[in-house]
């Protein structure tokens, strides 16, 4: 039988309709959402990253953390998400309207990193974690980032102030010290403002 | 292809020159002699991706059971070796020798030589710089992180314009077709190379070079990397299926109706899954609703299908024994129906409570793409190749080795991971259990996954080093094949007519 043509515009169709209905719909229904004001507080939500943690968003994305870390946190009573800690409430279209790319995720090798800047506050601690994950989580499969990382010999015998500060057996030689390269810092400012608290009504 | 018989550029586009006359007809000889070159030129560098792309698979498997190794460059991070073996076997060697059996079959069924050839040859110059320079990219940090599209932004057009050289060539040897019968075969392949340009540029075109903002982002993602597997490996693996089976056993395709039923259920269902792999995430319920129940409808074409592979081998499975293509081809044929049953499982909301997030995915990627898609690239190559190349396989070892070593090592992949994966959904959606607990309990299983990746690498490495031989053969002058390489296989697979 030849229908040439007719298998041509049914091939068409087919891939259009889904074009219109899962792309076309959504762009007009949510592709130009805008900031709110959070009525408690009376802060714009969200807010574009800055800076540092700007260039760190790229680090995360060249180093493809987002093969191990999900950032969205499923509704209460789907999953487990809310009830491990890993947000207060679940991940909304609004949360992401600045990323870009948005990182949304589909593996947990790791853990969610939604709100790990309020989860683990602490800079040391993901500059120790990031250069070996071995030091503040034996057993994890995480890999050692060591390569952010610079070995130098210490200058006159003062330490510098943002040396890591090792366990015995993570430490370097006598004589050298650890510090984060810029990547580093700016990879940890990124974590540290993943955020995701402000109570949004649609989230509720 | 000679000169005199081939068409110019403007008269395969004439409407006018198209001949049905049959004694016009191409012979086989004469359609394999002209796919030879641009044929090979895709099969060798497809294969060379494969090696590299399991190479770094090892590497990345390893890595998630023993994170310090390799750990000390940056290239060679985990993130960053796991989406440059996507993209090596998915637009290396999946695509290329998808894109060699669909020309070589597209040929066959339109019984006319492979024109134009200059065209392919470009084509596949082109995809492999692009790939090349992307692939270099990703490892040298320039990923975009976004799953099935992570080649940077200055690679992908190259391959855009290498894939628009070969849907240019595809209408026009539609066109020029010497046999007005279409078969099924044909349809899913000319939906296929329609199909994936219009996917791969409107994905990159609204995520890499002008993204469009927040989750809509995922969207278009999903929309995309789920119709490369729908729209784009699916179609050319069922099409390969479709001729090979009925080819093989030497009987008709059980029926013809349902080869049309299932087409366009595939056409009209496929294209609508890929929001299920945002279920619980955030975007709009009706958006991931609308995937679920698409997902689950794929139940007919999948089952349409499914049955009409299942009737036609009905009887004729003891020729598995005797031809390589047939056993690699049916195991590919009903790894296809797995896959997507396991597919549609994971789409349900209470079971995607469970797998989404967990290697269970990674089990269910490989169900698909390797067990269903390479394996049937595998089969046909095992029957195109000595076609393009007028030679015999040298060893039927290799043969055998390839077979045993990819067919036992996909399942020792597929079924623990899978299992695997299940039950870290299960612990992961239990808040008590710490989540380091997880990360300890998956270990086994990914320990097992590198060993399954052993045994498919020894596998690839056969296969690779048949095709070497074969093409030093080919420098050598032809002689005819003293004994047969495997019994029967001759008998069976060159019992071709010319008709
Ligand atoms: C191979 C998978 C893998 C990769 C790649 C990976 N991680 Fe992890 N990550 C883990 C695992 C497993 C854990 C949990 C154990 C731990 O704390 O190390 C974790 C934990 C974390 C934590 C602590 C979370 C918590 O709840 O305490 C942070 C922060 C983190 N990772 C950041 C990163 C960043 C940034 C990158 C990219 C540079 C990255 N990870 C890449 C697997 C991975």
């Amino acid at each position: 039988m030849n229908f040439g043509p007719l298998i041509f515009l049914g091939i068409f169709l087919s891939l259009a309709s889904s074009w219109c209905g899962l792309i076309l719909i959504p762009l007009f229904q949510f592709g130009k959402m805008e900031p709110v004001t959070i009525e408690m507080t009376g802060e714009i939500y969200p807010q574009p990253k800055g800076g540092e943690a700007k260039q760190g968003m790229s680090v995360y994305r060249s180093n493809g953390c987002i093969y191990c870390h999900s950032q969205q946190v499923r509704p209460r009573g789907f999953g487990a998400d809310i009830e491990r800690g890993w947000g207060s409430r679940r991940s909304v279209g609004r949360d992401y309207i600045y990323d870009n790319p948005v990182l949304l995720g589909t593996m947990r090798t790791g853990p969610d990193l939604t709100n790990i800047g309020q989860r683990q506050p602490s800079e040391d601690w993901h500059f120790s974690h990031l250069y070996d994950p071995q030091i503040t989580s034996p057993g994890s499969n995480m890999p050692p980032y060591r390569f952010l990382f610079e070995t130098r010999p210490i200058r006159n015998g003062v330490v510098s102030e943002n040396a890591l500060k090792l366990p015995a057996n993570f430490a370097p030689e006598d004589g050298f010290e650890i510090v984060p390269k810029k990547e580093a810092k700016a990879l940890v400012a990124y974590l540290l403002s993943l955020q995701a608290t402000a109570p949004l009504p649609e989230a509720r | 292809m000679s000169e005199e018989t081939s068409p110019t550029l403007m008269q395969s586009l004439d409407p006018r020159k198209i001949s049905n006359d049959s004694d016009d007809c191409a012979t086989l000889v004469e359609i394999d002699r002209s796919c030879r070159a641009p044929l090979l030129i895709f099969i060798i560098s497809g294969l060379i991706w494969l090696l590299i792309g399991t190479g770094l698979a090892l590497i990345a498997s390893i890595k998630l059971h023993n994170p310090n190794f390799l750990s000390g460059w940056s290239w060679l991070s985990f993130g960053v070796v796991r989406p440059a073996h996507l993209n090596t076997v998915i637009y290396g060697f999946c695509s290329e020798t998808g894109i060699a059996v669909a020309l070589w079959l597209m040929c066959r069924l339109c019984k006319t030589p492979l024109i134009h050839s200059g065209i392919i040859i470009i084509a596949a110059v082109f995809w492999n710089i692009g790939l090349t320079i992307g692939i270099f990219g990703i490892l040298a940090g320039d990923s975009t992180s976004i799953e099935w599209l992570e080649l940077p932004a200055y690679s992908s057009p190259i391959l855009f314009i290498s894939f628009a050289l070969i849907g240019i060539w595809t209408v026009i040897a539609f066109r020029y077709r010497r046999e007005p019968m279409l078969y099924v075969s044909q349809w899913y392949l000319l939906a296929a190379f329609f199909w994936f340009p219009w996917l791969y540029s409107v994905a990159n075109i609204m995520l890499v070079l002008e993204p469009v903002h927040g989750t809509l982002q995922a969207a278009v993602n999903w929309w995309f990397a789920h119709n490369v597997l729908g729209l784009w490996f699916t179609p050319i693996g069922l099409a390969a299926i479709y001729y090979f089976i009925p080819k093989i056993i030497g009987r008709p395709i059980h029926s013809y109706h349902l080869s049309v039923f299932g087409f366009w259920s595939l056409a009209l269902f496929y294209n609508w899954n890929g929001m299920h792999h945002l279920i619980g995430g955030p975007l709009p319920a009706w958006l991931v609703t609308i995937s679920i129940v698409a997902s689950v409808m794929m139940l007919i074409p999948v089952v349409t299908v499914a049955i009409n592979h299942h009737m036609t081998m009905w009887g004729h499975f003891k020729a598995m024994k005797n031809s390589p293509t047939l056993r690699f081809i049916v195991v590919g044929a009903m790894s296809y129906t797995l896959a997507s049953l396991q597919g549609i499982a994971s789409a349900i909301p209470s079971y995607s409570e469970v797998v989404h997030f967990t290697h269970h995915t990674v089990a269910h990627a490989h169900l698909g793409m390797y067990a269903f898609f390479a394996m049937i690239m595998f089969g046909s190559m095992y029957y195109i190749i000595p076609r393009i190349t007028n030679r015999e396989w040298p060893s039927a070892g290799l043969i055998y080795i390839h077979f045993w070593a990819v067919f036992v090592g996909m399942i020792l992949y597929i079924v623990p991971l899978s299992i695997g994966g299940f039950l870290q959904g299960l612990k992961m959606n239990n808040p008590d259990v710490p989540f380091l607990e997880v990360v300890q309990m998956t270990l086994p299983f990914l320990k097992f996954r590198t060993l399954a990746g052993l045994l498919m690498t020894v596998g690839h490495i056969a296969f690779f080093a048949n095709f070497i031989w074969i093409l030093a053969r080919c420098l050598q002058p032809y002689r005819e094949p003293v004994a047969m390489i495997l019994k029967g296989t001759i008998g069976l697979e060159s019992k071709e007519e010319n008709s």
